[in-house]
């Protein structure tokens, strides 16, 4: 905080006209009580599924905390497969007009600092630059439910805020398989059973609307994985009739959840588990653990003329395991989730090597070069005041144990993440139609030698090369944070 | 450190007028007046003590849609279920009128009797089960449904009816049924192969004057109050009040009436009980010796 206020740029809205402008909308809000409520998200990322309330005539609140976080009525009633196992869910039994289509998004403003940009007559470690202004979310049209009983399917054209699309799920589902909860098969392009669901999180800023560990690759790493990022492939999940007890197996081909085979032939796994408790007044607790297990080609089978699309081979594994919890105190009003990550990848993909840097066989190992090591997580806590209105907040951390390169190549805390999120959402009318909520987040990220993997919502990339600013042992962090407010609608 | 007062200043302004707009009760949906005719009420399901301030917010959260702020069934979902569609309108609870009870016909039901319909919900409506809440949030549901009708401060819960232990399902005692099926006109109603499609099925209305349809058994779907043979048992021996589906308690003995659950179970065809397995073997054994149900058989066989 001290280094951003330092390099604090001249041209900030003072804090009364911020004040001002908060006041203003409130005001519009005040004035028209009467709305619907939805989901929204920047980027494309948050689910929440209004379609299903009209369905079944269920308030969101039935089916999430504060919309898009499910609760556990709305995880057992996703994990039926959009059921809610009253014999009705087909849609035979439902009126030929209904159509079960969401919409989602997010006009906001926002506000982006980020330190260390190399400006025009900027010191040598450069200095902040802002920016801020009226701005859209990415849109979410998104329909999905059940094709017939125990049939179910999602599809979720997704752009962003300029209007380019791509699928962001795409799946049918055959549930309740041999006629048990055990067996349940998804096909297509599906988020992965994460216990800490980033799609449908409570937050929506370009620095705060992702977990940091879901997405992270060590500097200079070729491995595009994310746990954050869906992917295509094959999961049997299976489940108790309260969902307390969950389990999932997923076969996923290893491109990262990007179409057309770009790049290779091979497949990863993952695994996950969890189980809940009910713990008196305090309420339900759930604990899990997860799994993933994959491999990157390193070259394809051209590796010295631009690579053929699908063929990557010199395949190299990674892994990704941890736990994670999901547990409440105050009768349900109070929710924390702790969430651990270790990470690995192969030396091979941490020294660069991958499709667009084909590393040619046989490749020679840089002196002292190791895989790379990480942990990584974070503590999330929920305050539902009401049915209408959470407040939020989140510290995240993340630690490069070991680096693919030896110092002074790579300083020991290069990658290093320290992620801070506080924020609050109101959901000024909660029927069973649309939603929409008001949402307000702050969020401050400290990337240590590295570009904040916000992209950093709208501004430039940090001084490049920012290992320029390392010394041989420590690189600074660059801070980069978002002020952001905006009115997320989902009918 | 303008930006960080200016953050700050946001936030906490901000977060005070959403706090003040979300407590002010003329504002927009907070101002949902529960209308609770009882003072504080309780429930009470083995050890568990439900209590219905804690499941006033409960009931907000999950009911308030359907069940109404004074729970009279008119929830702002309500006018959407139609019930010539076999969707049930939702519970009225100023009444004090239900359908799945352990106590005999027009005697209030246990606490643990709605623990359980909210429990496992009501199939084929849109009443949903809400097993996934916590056993807690459940009893406490349970005290605050019981906060709209005075009947629960001047009645007494019934006592939960007698039921014998079940004798084996013989073919003697499923015949038996079959003619208490013929002979209580059960058929009337549910026809006399069960498929709800009884002579009077189609002019049938509930207490509210919503039309209604008996239970057909050859979809195999579950009962709405239950599962079991037990449950099936309760089903007729209590009724289901509020709907045509009346207690035989008056006119099938105990022990008879499991000769009737055993019969029933002959009619679910779409899931091949062990009942319709003896019973199927039996009537292949002896063909053309049962009179077909319905109107023209004789009375007794
Ligand atoms: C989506 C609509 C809907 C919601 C939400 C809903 N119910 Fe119901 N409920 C119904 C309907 C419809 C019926 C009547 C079903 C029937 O008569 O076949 C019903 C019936 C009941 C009954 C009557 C039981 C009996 O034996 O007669 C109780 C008790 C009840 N609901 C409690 C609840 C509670 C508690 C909640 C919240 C946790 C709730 N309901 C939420 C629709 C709903
Ligand atoms: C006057 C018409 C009528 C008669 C006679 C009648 N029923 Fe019903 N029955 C109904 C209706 C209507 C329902 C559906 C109630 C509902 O869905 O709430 C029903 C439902 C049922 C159910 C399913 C209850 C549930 O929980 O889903 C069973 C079992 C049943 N009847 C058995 C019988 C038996 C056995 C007899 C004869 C001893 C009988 N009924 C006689 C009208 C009748």
């Amino acid at each position: 905080m001290g280094e951003r206020a330092r390099h604090s740029a001249k041209k900030s809205i003072s804090w009364l006209a911020l004040s001002l402008l908060g006041f203003f909308l409130f005001a519009m809000i005040l004035a028209d009580s009467r709305s619907a409520s939805a989901k929204p998200l920047p980027g494309g990322n948050f689910r929440a599924i209004p379609a299903f309330a009209r369905k079944y005539g269920l308030p969101c609140s039935a089916c999430h905390t504060a919309w898009p976080e499910l609760n556990n009525f709305g995880q057992v009633f996703r994990d039926n497969g959009y059921q809610l196992m009253n014999d009705r869910d087909s849609p035979i039994w439902q009126n030929p007009t209904y159509w079960p289509m969401t919409l989602r998004m997010t006009p906001n403003w926002h506000r982006e600092r980020t330190n260390h940009q190399p400006v025009d007559g900027a010191p040598p470690n450069g200095s902040v630059v802002e920016q801020h202004g009226f701005d859209l979310s990415g849109f979410d049209l998104w329909t999905a439910g059940t094709l017939y009983k125990n049939i179910s399917f999602s599809l979720l054209p997704s752009s962003d805020s300029t209007g380019a699309f791509h699928f962001e799920n795409a799946f049918v589902r055959f549930d309740n398989l041999l006629k048990s909860r055990w067996l349940n098969v998804k096909f297509g392009k599906f988020e992965l059973d994460n216990l800490v669901s980033e799609k449908r999180f409570l937050f929506l800023s370009a620095n705060g609307g992702l977990y940091q560990t879901y997405h992270f690759a060590p500097v200079g790493d070729a491995n595009d994985f994310g746990l954050g990022d869906n992917q295509i492939g094959l999961e049997l999940m299976g489940h108790s009739i309260n969902s307390y007890t969950r389990y999932s197996v997923s076969v996923l081909s290893s491109n990262s959840g990007n179409v057309g085979l770009p790049s290779n032939r091979t497949y990863d796994g993952y695994v996950t588990f969890s189980q809940a408790f009910q713990v008196g007044r305090l309420g339900l607790q759930r604990l899990g653990g997860y799994a993933y297990v994959g491999r990157r080609p390193t070259f394809s089978q051209t590796f010295t003329t631009a690579p053929i699309p699908g063929t990557g081979i010199g395949n190299k594994s990674f892994y990704r395991v941890g736990f994670a919890g999901d547990l409440y105190t105050l009768q349900g009003k109070w929710e924390f989730l702790p969430f651990f990550l270790h990470g690995y990848d192969s030396v091979f993909l941490g020294i660069g090597c991958g499709l667009t840097a084909p590393c040619s066989p046989p490749v020679t190992l840089p002196a002292g070069a190791k895989a790379p090591t990480w942990n990584g997580g974070f503590i999330e806590t929920h305050y539902y005041y009401s049915p209408q209105l959470v407040l939020t907040g989140r510290y995240e951390i993340l630690r490069m144990s070991r680096q693919a390169f030896p110092t002074p190549t790579m300083p020991a805390n290069q990658g290093d993440i320290d992620a801070y999120t506080a924020g609050y959402r109101w959901y000024p009318i909660m029927f069973s139609r649309a939603g929409l909520a008001w949402h307000n987040e702050f969020s401050l990220v400290k990337t240590a030698g590295a570009i904040p993997l916000s992209g950093n919502g709208v501004g430039l990339s940090p001084l490049a090369p920012l290992t320029a600013l390392c010394s041989a042992t420590r690189c600074p962090g660059v801070w980069s944070q978002t002020l952001f407010f905006g009115f997320d609608f989902d009918f | 450190m303008k930006s960080i007062t200016s953050v700050v200043a946001f936030f906490f302004g901000s977060l005070g007028l959403a706090l003040a707009a979300g407590t002010t009760p003329c504002f927009a949906q907070t101002d949902i007046h529960f209308h609770t005719v009882t003072g504080p009420m309780e429930a009470h399901i083995g050890g568990l003590a439900g209590h219905s301030s804690d499941g006033k917010t409960l009931y907000r959260r999950f009911c308030v849609g359907c069940h109404g702020a004074s729970g009279d069934g008119n929830g702002e979902n309500a006018i959407w279920f139609d019930p010539t569609l076999g969707f049930a309108k939702p519970r009225d609870f100023t009444l004090g009128v239900f359908k799945c009870r352990s106590t005999p016909t027009g005697a209030l039901p246990t606490d643990e009797d709605l623990f359980d319909a909210v429990t496992r919900g009501f199939v084929t409506t849109n009443m949903p089960e809400w097993r996934s809440l916590t056993n807690q949030e459940r009893a406490n549901l349970v005290a605050f449904v019981k906060t709209f009708s005075t009947r629960w401060q001047t009645d007494k819960a019934g006592t939960p009816i007698a039921i014998p232990p079940e004798p084996p399902a013989k073919i003697e005692s499923i015949l038996h049924g079959r003619e208490l099926f013929q002979k209580m006109e059960c058929w009337k109603c549910h026809g006399s192969e069960g498929r709800g499609d009884g002579p009077s099925a189609a002019t049938l209305t509930d207490s509210k004057g919503n039309p209604i349809r008996p239970y057909d058994f050859t979809t195999g779907e579950r009962f709405k109050c239950g599962v079991s043979n037990h449950d099936l048992y309760r089903i007729f021996m209590t009724g289901l009040d509020g709907t045509p589906m009346p207690s035989f308690a008056d006119n099938i003995k105990p022990e008879e009436a499991w000769d009737l659950v055993h019969f029933l179970r002959t009619l679910q065809v779409s899931i091949k009980t062990p009942e319709l397995g003896t019973f199927r073997q039996w009537v292949s054994a002896h063909p053309g010796q049962l009179k077909p149900i319905g109107q023209e058989a004789p009375p007794g066989k």
